[in-house]
């Protein structure tokens, strides 16, 4: 048993007031997870606390919410941990501007651990209807509809069941993993700045019937999504998604993955992003170092020199880049040969050999990160690089 | 008044699965769940469903199993629809969506379970449950004309006609504290099962025996109501459940001094002997001083191939190392026997007909009688799925026999009355909620649990009453409407009770030893009196009792052995 303090961002609708921060003392194992604190705080103290729960081991998908700035679920983060990480933050960095200077009220910190209080606020990117309780219905669930979230299959189904890839079925059930907590939404960086963006769990769920061979709409859901300009080219890679969702969804994955399967199916992507993926690994894989003229142009006119005749959207888009590159070169941040496509250092010769290694291990592995099948791969061996990462995240 | 031909009170798969089948047959449905409906318990379902639909397997072996698992106290009529019906209905789910495991050659693939004779568990990674819930709301979602949502209303009691008719339901709308008569031709119970009346328990904690209760209040029969389900493997203390996919996959279990004690209770079958047995191996190993100091036993699944147990038991490893600190695939991980499942509740027929003409129940909440004494991994998804179906049929099939009844306004006012008294009780009158319950739920996981006796089950009906009796002095700290979850807790603190005082006459009626019902004072199985069902019926006085045969169609009640 340990003594906590959890500060919690408030908000009683009926009352006629605005939000104010409240401070509870509970006691519990430290293994114990936040939503336990929470409930001990509302059995004991105040039973008008709100917060959505029900299963406890992160499983139903209700208790999403901010501990310490960070999106997550209550019922997954152990309260010893959530102190933890307060006590290495400083003053109250991590809650929201808005609320930070509303009213405190409570039993007051000094009564409880000796370190900082554990802030819990509702989730962002979402109205509060009261306390932790966000209203998901018009910022989560109208998303997800959005997708047309049911299969659609070609035609009457076989007399068995669809016979299809194992490794397919692996595949999209890292989407099915997702229990729809909103957590990735609430992080959203994209969504905080396009609130029309139809978002990482939309999207995930997207991937759900895009991947599944036994869905027959693939090329016209990709389209859907790539001409909505709230759809998969809204996102900005930010990460953030990852980094919530507590059941290894990977929500950018899954849209980088449609990105792709855009890419496939021909369709033109606005921002050129899957052609910049391309560009990028291309350049890296001649120069070692980023050359970013040559990057803008493989971007959109790919291979043009000499040999081809750039695209006029190529032109046009090397053309609209072009106060991009020179408001660096006018602040002398780049020097001008960095500036024309191709005149950038690479790597010395000795370097590239390291480059080359690299890229043939990137190869060899090219399999999708996909938690499912990362088993597969082997026993002892930590996972390298970005599984490693994943694994501590999920 | 919001009125619908079917209503379905309850949205995890049984309500789910009934609600499509209605819409199905062409009438208007509603469907009403207290949480949203991907909230439901039933995403919880780790482990799969089973289905005789391998070659080679037989729809005969899996209902022998089963009723060999239930103690030969399930009627095997409905055994026996429910298992022919399994396959289809898989292949049904397969086609909606369902993402199931595949072999090598992209069929359909399975996994072992406990007490049953063939692999015939089909499953999602360790997400079975959510899987198919999900894929069915994916469902309701696209049907979404025909099938009218009330995500986040509260269902509290049920409307009966003159005739004695169901006619519909009061409810509570979450969100802004209004509440509303429904009327409905049909109304199906689907709220799932009781397990917040034990703590701890593997349950979630909307698992309050909602509909049990309302349908017991309302006049309906309950049956079995004494057998609840110990699982073998749950965390001490928090009581998350261990898949026993896990002992499917091979794991074991061994006591403090490194043994593997199954062998001494079932040898054949060792850790997939059928639950009640091994979970009473389990807790004879603790008593006798062979556990662990905490009161545990140990699951070794260090014995698994870990690219298998990352593959298969991904779920595990997260509540391993989430709530347990444990990394499973290095090293075993403490466990006991906790409150799983609710065998009993609102009695049946096959198609979820209870006693009231009308209300229909399905999955958990309901009794048909499938899993009797004891339920088998895996059967308990397969149970909602095909009554569901069933129930949701014929009550669509009456919705078009009959007109709307006109229901009392008298429910709609007693329900008011009764909201009114729980919010005007001053603070400090009485006793907290949560004290009431956590009292409760030790109550009975100290009496009423893997071993009973009638000193202890007596002195557990003994202090349910009392707290029935505190329970209507008990004060709440929420007057506000909008999301008043105190006064909902309020609400279920009284259905938990009633479900606790029936399974506490149950079991202390039931004189003999079956399934989940262990009696250390009547240790043997003892067919000539007992191979019955306890049937309740509410009094002023509480439960009345009475008897039910059960029905056997092929399979003569033997020696059960593992
Ligand atoms: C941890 C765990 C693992 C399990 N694993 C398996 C497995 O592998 N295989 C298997 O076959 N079975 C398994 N089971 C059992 C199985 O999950 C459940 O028995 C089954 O899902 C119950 O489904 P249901 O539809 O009857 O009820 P639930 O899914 O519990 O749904 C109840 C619904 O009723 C609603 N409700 C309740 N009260 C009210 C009210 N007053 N008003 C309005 N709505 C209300 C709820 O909101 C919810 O929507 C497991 C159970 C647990 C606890
Ligand atoms: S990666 Fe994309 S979807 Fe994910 S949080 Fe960032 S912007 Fe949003
Ligand atoms: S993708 Fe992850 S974070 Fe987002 S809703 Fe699904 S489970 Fe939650
Ligand atoms: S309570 Fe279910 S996810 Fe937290």
């Amino acid at each position: 048993m340990a003594d906590y303090t959890i500060k919690v961002r408030r908000f009683q609708p009926e009352s006629g007031e605005g939000p104010y921060w409240e401070e509870f003392n509970v006691d519990l194992d430290p293994s114990l997870s936040v939503l336990d604190g929470l409930l001990q705080a509302k059995d004991r103290d105040d039973g008008s606390l709100a917060v959505r729960c029900s299963c406890r081991a992160a499983i139903c998908g209700s208790c999403g919410m901010k501990v310490n700035g960070q999106s997550t679920l209550g019922c997954k983060t152990q309260i010893g941990e959530a102190q933890e990480q307060a006590d290495k933050m400083v003053g109250a960095a991590g809650v929201s501007a808005a609320v930070a200077d509303s009213p405190i009220r409570g039993e007051g910190s000094d009564l409880g651990s000796a370190g900082n209080p554990i802030v819990i606020e509702p989730m962002g990117n979402m109205p509060v209807i009261k306390d932790l309780i966000t209203d998901m219905e018009s910022t989560h669930w109208t998303k997800i509809r959005r997708v047309t979230p049911w299969l659609l299959p070609h035609g009457e189904p076989p007399e068995r069941e669809y016979v299809v890839e194992p490794e397919s079925m692996i595949d999209i059930t890292q989407s099915m993993a997702c229990i729809q907590c909103g957590a990735c939404v609430s992080s959203c960086l994209s969504m905080e700045a396009d609130p029309g963006f139809i978002g990482p769990a939309a999207l995930a769920k997207a991937y759900r019937f895009v991947g599944d061979p036994r869905d027959a709409e693939t090329h016209e859901r990709l389209h859907d999504l790539a001409d909505d300009p709230h759809g998969i080219y809204d996102c900005t890679h930010c990460f953030s998604c990852i980094d919530a969702c507590p059941k290894g969804v990977a929500p950018m994955d899954q849209i980088m993955r449609l990105r792709r399967k855009a890419g496939e199916e021909g369709i033109e992507d606005p921002n050129a992003g899957h052609d910049h993926e391309i560009a990028f690994v291309k350049v890296i894989e001649k120069k070692g170092l980023l050359d970013e003229a040559l990057l803008v142009q493989e971007s959109y006119a790919p291979g043009i020199k000499g040999k081809l005749k750039p695209s006029k959207r190529g032109l046009t888009e090397t053309i609209k880049s072009l106060p991009t590159i020179l408001r660096p070169l006018r602040k002398r941040k780049v020097k001008l040969r960095q500036a024309i496509p191709g005149l950038h250092h690479g790597l010395p010769k000795e370097a590239m050999g390291d480059v080359k290694s690299i890229y043939a291990h990137a190869e060899e592995h090219s399999e999708e990160l996909n938690l499912y099948i990362r088993g597969e791969e082997g026993d002892d061996a930590q996972p390298d690089g970005a599984a490693a990462e994943e694994v501590t995240n999920d | 008044m919001p009125s619908h031909d079917v209503l379905v009170i309850g949205a995890g798969l049984a309500g789910q699965r009934a609600a499509l089948a209605a819409a199905e047959e062409g009438v208007s449905v509603g469907i009403i769940s207290k949480v949203h409906p991907v909230r439901s318990h039933s995403n919880a379902a780790q482990g799969g469903i089973n289905a005789a639909l391998n070659p080679g397997d037989s729809w005969e072996s899996h209902a022998f199993d089963t009723i060999k698992g239930s103690d030969y106290l399930s009627d095997q009529d409905a055994v026996e629809i429910m298992t022919r019906e399994a396959p289809e209905e898989i292949l049904h789910l397969e086609h909606l969506g369902v993402t199931f495991h595949r072999n090598e050659e992209g069929k359909l693939g399975t996994r072992a379970f406990g007490g049953a004779s063939a692999a015939r568990t089909y499953y999602v990674a360790d997400i079975t449950g959510q899987a198919i819930m999900h894929v069915l709301y994916e469902q309701l979602m696209k049907y979404s004309e025909q099938i009218a949502r009330y995500e986040e209303w509260f269902c509290s009691s049920l409307a009966i006609d003159e005739n004695g008719e169901c006619c519909g339901v009061v409810t509570r709308n979450v969100a802004d504290g209004q509440v509303e008569l429904f009327q409905a031709k049909s109304v199906i119970l689907c709220t799932g099962g009781n397990g917040m009346v034990w703590k701890p328990s593997t349950n979630a904690l909307i698992c309050t025996g909602d509909g049990i209760a309302m349908a017991y209040r309302a006049g309906a029969k309950l049956m079995d109501m004494e057998m609840i389900q110990y699982h073998p493997t749950t965390l001490a203390g928090k009581g998350f459940l261990i898949t026993e996919g896990a002992r499917g996959e091979g794991a074991h279990l061994l006591n403090a001094k490194g043994e593997r004690f199954m062998e001494r209770y079932a040898p054949n079958k060792m850790e997939l002997a059928s639950r009640d047995v091994v979970s009473r191996a389990e807790q004879t190993e603790i008593n006798e001083g062979r556990g662990f100091p905490d009161g545990t036993v140990a699951l070794d699944i260090t014995v698994v191939p870990k690219k298998r147990v990352h593959e298969a038991l991904r779920e595990i490893v997260l509540v391993g190392r989430d709530f347990a600190g444990v990394d499973i695939t290095r090293e075993p991980i403490h466990i006991k026997p906790g409150n799983h499942y609710t065998m009993g509740g609102v009695k049946t027929d096959v198609d979820g007909r209870t006693d009231i003409p009308g209300l229909y129940s399905a999955g958990e909440t309901a009794c048909v009688s499938v899993h009797g004494g004891n339920r088998l991994g895996a059967n308990s998804l397969l149970d909602t799925l095909i009554f569901g179906k069933r129930s949701g049929r014929d009550a669509a099939a009456r919705a078009k026999r009959i007109d709307y009844a006109r229901a009392s306004k008298q429910v709609l006012e007693d329900e008011e009355n009764l909201v009114a008294d729980i919010i005007s009780r001053e603070k400090g009158s009485g006793r907290r909620i949560s004290e009431i319950k956590l009292e409760l739920g030790q109550t009975m996981d100290a009496k009423v649990a893997v071993f009973r006796d009638e000193a202890g089950i007596t002195e557990a009906l003994e202090t349910v009453r009392r707290l029935k009796e505190e329970a209507k002095t008990a004060y709440i700290d929420d007057h506000g409407s909008v999301f008043n979850q105190d006064l909902l807790g309020a609400i279920e603190l009284g259905y938990m009770l009633d479900n606790a005082e029936c399974t506490c006459v149950a079991a202390l009626e039931r004189k003999e030893s079956r399934g989940a019902q262990y009696r250390t004072d009547f240790p043997e199985r003892n067919d000539t009196d007992w191979l019955k069902h306890i049937d309740l019926e509410r009094t002023d006085d509480g439960p009345e009792i009475s008897y039910s045969e059960v029905t056997i169609t092929q399979w003569e009640p033997q020696e059960r052995t593992y």
